[in-house]
C-alpha cells in the first residue's frame, strides 16, 4: 500500500468507526529498565552528556526494541501508530549536545515506525498510518521564562520553525501524517505548521497534518492562556485532518474541552487523554478498563473519530479502549456558517452566529 | 467562555502611532508600560480587535512591533482579543505574525506591487494562518472612483480565491475612504464612492468583509469636533447599510445618527452623499453658526403634581410616567435618611401597589413594563448615592434573588424573555440577561459566576428544546443545582416532563407558561418554607405525565404506504406558470403601505392582552390598557414609518418543480421534502403532504423570505440600555407584525402579479388576515412540514443571505428575528393541515430521502415522533 492508498483506506474506515491511536511510548520504554549503558550503544559511548532518558535516542541504539513496542501497539488494536520523534528536534536535544543529530534521529523514528506498519499490513490485511510526531519542544515562543521580563523570548519563531522544518523534512519519506502534538503554547505550534506548509510546497507532496493541543488547568485553557476554541481557530488554517487534546489530564477532566471541539470542529476529533492523574509518586495507575470505561461512554456520545492514550496507558489500555469503543459511530462534524473567525486567547467571529 | 460576535466589527486605534500621538510619544519614549495601559483601555472600552501599527519614521519597526506584541501576550486582559497587525512595510507584519499565538488580521496587504508580490505576500498570511486587509490599491496606485475600487477589489478576489483557494471569509477589502468638503470639486464624490463600491464588493464576491479608517472623510473639518462625529455617523450609518462590517473607528467620536440635530444632520448627509454643489458651503457655514436648541414640553394634567413626595412617586409608577422621577426621586432621598430608604420605602410601596393591580387583572403586562421603566429611572437616579453608601458601609449587594436569564443556542427570540425579565427585575430579583443565542457553557459559567439563584432558558423554535435538554444535562454533569425555568411558545409542561425533567436530579426543572406565573414560580423557588412544597408537587406531576405518556398507547397510525395511498389527487390541471423562473429581490415596499395591513390582534397576545382588534378597545376588563398601549404603539409606528426605522426587504422566486412520491423535485435538481399525515381520517378524507399540491408534471413551486431587516435589534438595545425595555420590548413585536404584514403583502402581489394565477383578485383585509384567498404560503418548521431544516435548501434558492441579509442560525432560526419564510403553493386544493404525529416507517423513509442517519432524522422531528426512539 503506497501513502495515497493508505489515506485512503484510513478515510474510508474514519467514516464508518473510532479509529484506534496507540499510547505511551515514554511508559513501555520505562518498563525495558534500561541503563545509561544501554541508551549509549556503541555509537554514542564517548558522548560528553548523560544520555539516559533520550527516548528518541532509543531509535538509533535500540532500534528493534522500538519497533516492537510499535508491533505490541499494532497488536492491540491500534490503526495509527507514532513515532518515536518526539523531542527530535535540535531544540529538545540541546539538553543532550545533540542538535545536530536532531534529523537523523527523527528519520530513524519515522522509518522504524513505518517498517512495524508495513510488516502489520502485510500480515494482518488492514491499513496502520504512521504518525510523525512531533512535540512541543522545551521552549515557549509566548511566555518568557522570566517573569521580572515578561518581553524576553528564550527563542525565535524562526528558531523554532527551523527546527520542526528539519524535523519534519527527515520523517516526511516515512510517515502518512504530521502529528504536532502537546501544544501548550500554540506559538510553537504555528511555527510547526508553518514549517510544514512551506514543506508541502516545497515537495509538492501532501502529507495531512494532525493537531492535538494540551489544556493543562481546571479553567480549560492551554498554558498559553487560550480556551479550546480560541486554539482551535488559532491553528485552522494547517487545514487538519484531525483536531484534538491529548496528555495532562484523564478522560474525566477532558471530556469538556473535547465537547467543545467537536461541537465546532469541521475536522475529525482526536482524543488521547493520560491514564487518570498522576499519583503522589507521578505514576499513572488507572486501569485499563477504568480508561476503557470513561472513553467507551465518549464514543456512545460520538464525540470523537481517534482515540487512544497518552501518559500512563499500555498495550492493554489500547486493547480494552477498543473494545470498549467497537460499533460506536464516530462524530459527525458540524456544518458551521461561513464566517471570519479570528482568535486572542478567546475566540472572535464575524458575520455568522457562534 | 464567551464568544465574541458581531455584526459591525469596531477596531480600536489608539495603539498605533500614525493615529495616536499620545501612543507615538510613549512608544518614542521607550514607556512600554504606558503603551500597554493604552491597550488595555481600548480593550475595556470594547474594543473587540486591537489595530497595531508602529509605521513611524524614527522607530525600528520591526524591534518595536515585536516587542510591543510580546508584551501584550503576557497581559491576559489586553490578549483576550484578536491583534490586527497593521503596517505598510511588509518585514513588520511579517515580524508581528511570528508574535501572536491567536489568529490576527494582516493590514494590509495590496496589488501595490504587482500580482506576484501580492500573492505571495497572501500564501505567507494562510501559512501563518491570518486574515487580511486587502487595499484598493494597484500597480496604478490608489483607487479613488467607485469603479476602480470594484475592479481592483475583484480582481484581487479571483487571484486569491482561484490561485491561493483563500477562504472568502478571510478576505477583508478596504476601499479607502477619503476625506469629502475638502472644496475640491473631484473629492465631492468620495464618501458615496466608497458606499456604492462597499455595496457592489460584497454582491460581487461573496462573503468577504468590508473595513475602512472613518475619521479620513471628515478630515476636512478638523478642530470641529461637532461637525465631526456628525459626519462619521451619518457616514457609518449609510456604508454599514452598504455592507461595512468593520472599521477603525473611535467609538468616543460617534453620536447616535437618530440623535444628530436635524438640521446639521440633513447638512452632513447632503455632503456624504452629495446631494447637491452647494452641500459643502452649507455645512462649512453651518458648521459656524451652529447652535443648540431645546425642545418644548407638551401640556399635561398636572394636578397630581400637588400631592405629597410618596404619592407623587406611587402615581409616576402606576402611570408610567417620567417626567418629573428624577426631581421627586431627589425630594424623597434629600428627606429621607438613607438613599436605600427612598427604594424600601416609597418606590417598593409604589411598586407594591402596580403588583397588585397587576395581581388583580387591574393592570395589564404593557403597563407593567412602563412602571418598570419609571422605577429603573428612579433607581439610577439613586444608584451614585448607594454606591457611595456602599462604599462607606462596605456592604454588598443585596437583592431578594438574581436569574440568570438566555435565549438558547440556535434560537434569536426574545420579546417573552425580556417581558419576564421585566416583570422579575419590577418583583426586586436582579436579572443577568445574557441576550439570544447564548451557548450552554457561557450560561453556566454566568450562573456560576454570579452565583445566581436560578436559570431561565427560553424558545421560540422547536430545535431549541433539544439546547434545553442540553442545559439541563450539562447541569447535572458540572454538579449546577440551581432550579432551571423553562418558557417560551415551543416549551410545554409536557416536554419539560419527559425530556428535561430526567436528565437531571440534582435540581429542580420548572416549565412556566406565562410571564404572569413568573413571580410566583421564582418567590416560592426562593423562600425555604414553601419551595418543598412546590418541587415535590411539580415533580410528581411531571412522574404522572410521565407515566400516563408512558402506559398510553399511542394511537395506532396508518403505515406510511396506507397513508399514501390515500394521498390527495389533484382536481384540475396544474396552475398556469409564473411571469418569471429563478429568484428576484422586491423592490423597496413601503412601511405606511404594509402598517396598513398589519393584523393587530397577535400583537396584543404578544403583550398577554387577549382579545380581538378592534373589539378589545372596548373591552371592559382590558379595553383601558389595550387603549394606552394602542396610543403608545401609534406614537411609535408615526416614527417608524417616518423615520424609516425598518428596511423591510423581500425575495421570491419561482421554480419548475414535480411531485416525485411525498417530494417535490425542481427542475434544477433541488429537492424540497415534505411529510405526510398517518393519522386514521373518516369519510375517505385523504392524507395531505405538501407534495400532494403539485402536479407530476409542467408544474411549479415558489418560495419566499421577508424581513423587517435588520434595524430592529439597534432600536431596541438602544432603548433598553437608557432603561427604556417598555419601548425596547414594543419596537421588536412591531417589527414582527410587520414582517408579517409583508409575507401577506408579498403573498398577495405573488397571487396578482408575480404568478399571476388570480389577477382580478380584490379582497378587504379582513379577508386577508383570514386567508381567503387560492394558494397557501406554508413555512418549513410548521405544521405543514414541521422539519425547519428545509429552511436551508428554500434560503439557498434564494440566496436570502446574500439578497436580504436574512440568516439562519445552527438551530434554523431566521437572523433578524423579525422574518417570515415559506413556500407558495398556488393550485386551488392547496390548504394548510397539521401533518401531526408520524410512525417510525416515515422517519425512515424521509431520512433515506434526506441522507440523514436515522438519529439525526429522529433528532429534527422529535415533536411528532408517535414513538420514543429509545424504545
Amino acid at each position: 500500500m503506497n501513502r495515497s492508498e493508505r489515506l485512503q483506506a484510513l478515510e474510508c474506515a474514519a467514516a464508518e468507526r473510532i479509529l484506534i491511536l496507540d499510547g505511551a511510548m515514554g511508559t513501555q520504554i520505562q518498563n525495558l529498565d534500561l541503563d545509561e549503558a544501554d541508551y549509549r550503544g556503541d555509537r554514542f559511548a564517548d558522548w560528553p552528556h548523560t544520555l539516559k532518558g533520550n527516548n528518541d535516542l532509543l531509535s538509533l541504539t535500540r532500534p528493534t526494541d522500538i519497533k516492537n513496542i510499535h508491533r505490541a501497539y499494532i497488536e492491540a488494536g491500534a490503526d495509527l501508530i507514532e513515532s518515536n520523534s518526539f523531542n527530535a528536534t535540535a531544540i529538545a536535544m540541546a539538553d543532550y549536545g545533540m542538535e545536530s543529530l536532531a534529523p537523523e534521529i527523527a528519520g530513524a523514528s519515522a522509518r522504524i515506525a513505518r517498517e512495524a506498519a508495513d510488516d502489520a499490513e502485510t500480515a494482518l490485511q488492514r491499513p496502520i498510518g504512521v504518525l510523525g510526531a512531533i512535540g512541543p519542544t522545551n521552549k515557549t515562543l509566548s511566555l518568557s521564562p522570566d517573569v521580572n521580563n515578561p518581553g524576553f523570548r528564550e527563542v525565535t519563531f524562526d528558531m523554532v520553525r527551523d527546527a520542526y522544518y528539519d524535523q519534519a523534512k527527515a520523517m516526511a519519506d516515512h510517515v502518512d501524517f504530521f502529528l504536532i502534538e502537546t501544544i501548550f503554547d500554540t506559538l510553537n505550534a504555528k511555527a510547526a505548521i508553518k514549517a510544514l506548509l512551506d514543506l508541502r510546497d516545497e515537495l509538492n507532496c501532501h502529507i495531512p497534518i494532525i493537531i492535538s493541543g494540551t489544556i493543562t488547568d481546571a479553567s480549560g485553557r492551554t498554558l498559553s492562556g487560550q480556551t479550546a476554541a480560541a486554539f482551535y481557530h488559532s491553528v485552522h488554517h494547517a487545514n487538519p485532518w484531525a483536531i484534538g487534546l491529548n496528555c495532562a489530564l484523564g478522560a474525566e477532566m477532558m471530556r469538556p474541552y473535547i465537547a467543545e471541539l467537536q461541537r465546532i470542529s469541521t475536522s475529525k476529533i482526536i482524543a488521547y487523554p493520560n491514564a487518570g492523574l498522576p499519583n503522589e509518586f507521578g505514576e499513572y495507575d488507572e486501569s485499563p478498563e477504568q480508561t476503557a470505561t470513561a472513553l467507551g461512554e465518549w464514543a456512545a456520545s460520538s464525540l470523537v473519530n481517534i482515540i487512544g492514550g497518552c501518559c500512563g496507558t499500555t498495550p492493554a489500555h489500547i486493547r480494552a479502549i477498543a473494545e470498549a469503543v467497537h460499533g460506536a459511530a464516530p462524530a459527525k462534524p458540524p456544518t458551521p456558517k461561513p464566517a471570519l473567525h479570528l482568535s486572542g486567547l478567546e475566540p472572535f467571529c464575524l458575520g455568522a452566529t457562534p | 467562555m464567551s464568544v465574541a460576535t458581531a455584526s459591525f466589527v469596531n477596531i480600536g486605534e489608539r495603539t498605533n502611532v500614525t493615529g495616536s500621538a499620545k501612543f507615538r510619544k510613549l512608544i518614542a519614549a521607550e514607556d512600554y508600560e504606558g503603551a500597554l495601559a493604552v491597550a488595555r483601555q481600548q480593550v475595556e472600552n470594547g474594543a473587540q480587535i486591537i489595530d497595531v501599527n508602529m509605521d513611524e519614521g524614527m522607530l525600528d519597526g520591526v524591534a518595536a512591533i515585536t516587542r510591543f506584541l510580546n508584551l501584550i501576550a503576557a497581559e491576559p486582559d489586553i490578549a483576550r482579543v484578536p491583534i490586527m497587525i497593521d503596517s505598510s512595510k511588509w518585514e513588520v507584519i511579517e515580524a508581528g505574525l511570528k508574535c501572536v499565538q491567536g489568529r490576527p488580521v494582516v493590514n494590509s496587504i495590496s496589488l501595490k506591487e504587482g500580482e506576484e508580490i501580492f500573492l505571495d505576500h497572501a500564501r505567507t498570511c494562510q501559512h501563518y494562518g491570518a486574515a487580511i486587509v486587502v487595499m484598493a490599491f494597484d500597480e496604478e496606485g490608489q483607487a479613488d472612483s467607485k469603479e476602480r475600487k470594484v475592479e481592483i477589489c475583484q480582481r484581487a478576489y479571483e487571484l486569491l480565491t482561484k490561485k491561493l483557494d483563500f477562504n472568502p471569509q478571510d478576505i477583508i477589502f478596504d476601499p479607502n475612504i477619503f476625506a469629502v468638503a475638502t472644496g475640491i470639486e473631484e473629492h465631492n464624490n468620495y464618501a458615496v464612492d466608497f458606499i456604492e463600491a462597499t455595496r457592489e464588493i460584497r454582491a460581487s464576491c461573496p462573503g468577504v468583509h468590508i473595513s475602512g479608517g472613518l475619521s479620513n472623510v471628515s478630515f476636512s473639518f478638523r478642530g470641529n469636533e461637532k461637525v465631526r462625529r456628525a459626519m462619521h455617523s451619518v457616514f457609518l450609518y449609510h456604508a454599514i447599510k452598504a455592507g461595512m462590517d468593520m472599521g477603525i473607528v473611535n467609538a468616543g467620536q460617534l453620536d447616535i445618527y437618530d440623535q444628530i440635530e436635524p438640521e446639521l444632520r440633513e447638512a452632513v448627509e447632503d455632503v456624504i452623499l452629495n446631494r447637491h454643489d452647494e452641500a459643502t458651503e452649507r455645512l462649512i457655514s453651518l458648521a459656524e453658526k451652529w447652535r443648540g436648541s431645546k425642545s418644548t414640553a407638551q401640556k399635561q394634567d398636572l394636578t397630581w403634581r400637588q400631592q405629597a413626595v410618596a404619592k407623587r412617586l406611587e402615581h409616576a409608577l402606576v402611570h408610567g410616567i417620567t417626567d418629573y422621577i428624577e426631581q421627586d426621586t431627589e425630594e424623597a432621598r434629600l428627606s429621607a435618611k438613607r438613599p436605600l430608604d427612598v427604594i424600601e420605602g416609597p418606590l417598593m410601596a409604589g411598586m407594591n401597589v402596580v403588583g397588585d393591580l397587576f395581581g388583580a387583572g387591574k393592570m395589564f403586562l404593557p403597563q407593567v413594563v412602563k412602571s418598570a421603566r419609571v422605577m429603573k429611572a428612579a433607581v439610577a437616579h439613586l444608584h451614585p448615592f448607594l454606591e457611595a453608601e456602599k462604599r462607606a458601609n462596605k456592604e454588598q449587594d443585596k437583592s431578594a434573588g438574581k436569574i440568570v436569564m438566555a435565549t438558547v443556542k440556535g434560537d434569536v427570540h426574545d420579546i417573552g424573555k425580556n417581558i419576564v425579565g421585566v416583570v422579575l427585575a419590577c418583583n426586586g430579583y436582579e436579572i443577568v440577561d445574557l441576550g439570544v443565542m447564548v451557548p450552554t457553557q457561557t450560561i453556566l459559567d454566568k450562573a456560576r459566576e454570579t452565583k445566581a439563584d436560578m436559570i431561565g432558558l427560553s424558545g421560540l423554535i422547536t430545535p431549541s428544546l433539544d439546547e434545553m435538554v442540553y442545559v439541563a444535562k450539562e447541569m447535572q454533569r458540572q454538579g449546577l443545582t440551581q432550579p432551571l425555568l423553562i418558557g417560551g411558545a415551543t416549551t410545554s409542561p409536557a416536554h419539560t416532563a419527559v425530556k428535561i425533567d430526567p436528565v437531571r436530579d440534582n435540581g429542580p426543572v420548572v416549565h412556566v407558561k406565562d410571564a404572569s406565573r413568573a413571580v410566583g414560580v421564582v418567590s416560592t423557588l426562593l423562600s425555604d418554607e414553601e419551595r418543598p412544597l412546590l418541587v415535590e408537587t411539580t415533580r410528581s406531576q411531571y412522574q404522572r405525565m410521565r407515566d400516563v405518556r408512558a402506559n398510553k398507547k399511542p394511537t395506532p397510525r396508518l403505515s406510511l404506504e396506507q397513508a399514501r395511498a390515500a394521498a390527495h389527487k389533484l382536481t384540475s390541471a396544474p396552475i398556469a406558470a409564473p411571469s418569471f423562473t429563478g429568484h428576484k429581490i422586491l423592490p423597496p415596499i413601503d412601511l405606511a403601505a404594509l402598517a396598513q395591513i398589519i393584523d393587530w390582534t397577535p400583537y396584543f397576545a404578544s403583550w398577554n392582552l387577549i382579545g380581538r382588534y378592534p373589539n378589545i378597545l372596548e373591552d371592559d376588563k382590558v379595553g383601558k390598557a389595550a387603549r394606552e398601549l394602542w396610543t403608545d404603539t401609534q406614537t411609535m409606528l408615526q416614527q417608524i414609518i417616518g423615520q424609516n426605522w425598518f428596511a423591510p426587504k423581500a425575495v421570491i422566486g419561482f421554480w419548475p418543480a414535480n411531485r416525485v412520491g411525498d417530494d417535490i423535485h425542481l427542475e434544477n435538481g433541488a429537492v424540497f421534502h415534505t411529510l405526510r399525515q398517518q393519522i386514521k381520517k373518516q369519510n375517505g378524507l385523504p392524507n395531505f403532504a405538501l407534495a400532494d399540491f403539485i402536479a407530476e408534471q409542467d408544474d411549479h413551486l415558489g418560495g419566499f423570505v421577508v424581513t423587517s431587516g435588520d434595524g430592529v435589534e439597534d432600536r431596541a438595545d438602544r432603548f433598553a440600555h437608557k432603561g427604556d425595555d417598555y419601548s425596547a420590548i414594543m419596537v421588536k413585536a412591531l417589527a414582527d407584525r410587520f414582517a408579517e404584514a409583508m409575507a401577506e403583502y408579498v403573498h398577495q402581489q405573488v397571487r396578482t402579479y408575480y404568478w399571476g394565477y388570480a389577477k382580478d383578485e380584490a379582497l378587504a383585509l379582513s379577508d386577508l388576515i383570514a386567508e381567503n384567498y387560492q394558494g397557501i404560503r406554508p413555512a418549513p418548521g410548521y405544521p405543514c412540514q414541521p422539519d425547519h431544516t428545509e429552511k436551508q435548501t428554500l434560503f439557498r434558492l434564494l440566496e436570502a443571505e446574500k439578497n436580504i441579509d436574512v440568516h439562519l442560525t445552527s438551530s434554523f432560526a431566521m437572523q433578524p428575528a423579525s422574518s417570515v419564510s415559506g413556500l407558495y403553493f398556488a393550485h386551488k386544493d392547496s390548504t394548510y393541515f397539521s401533518v401531526g404525529r408520524i410512525e417510525k416507517d416515515q422517519v425512515a423513509d424521509y431520512a433515506a430521502r434526506k441522507g440523514w442517519e436515522m438519529r439525526e432524522a429522529e433528532r429534527w422531528l422529535g415533536p411528532i415522533l408517535n414513538y420514543d426512539p429509545q424504545d
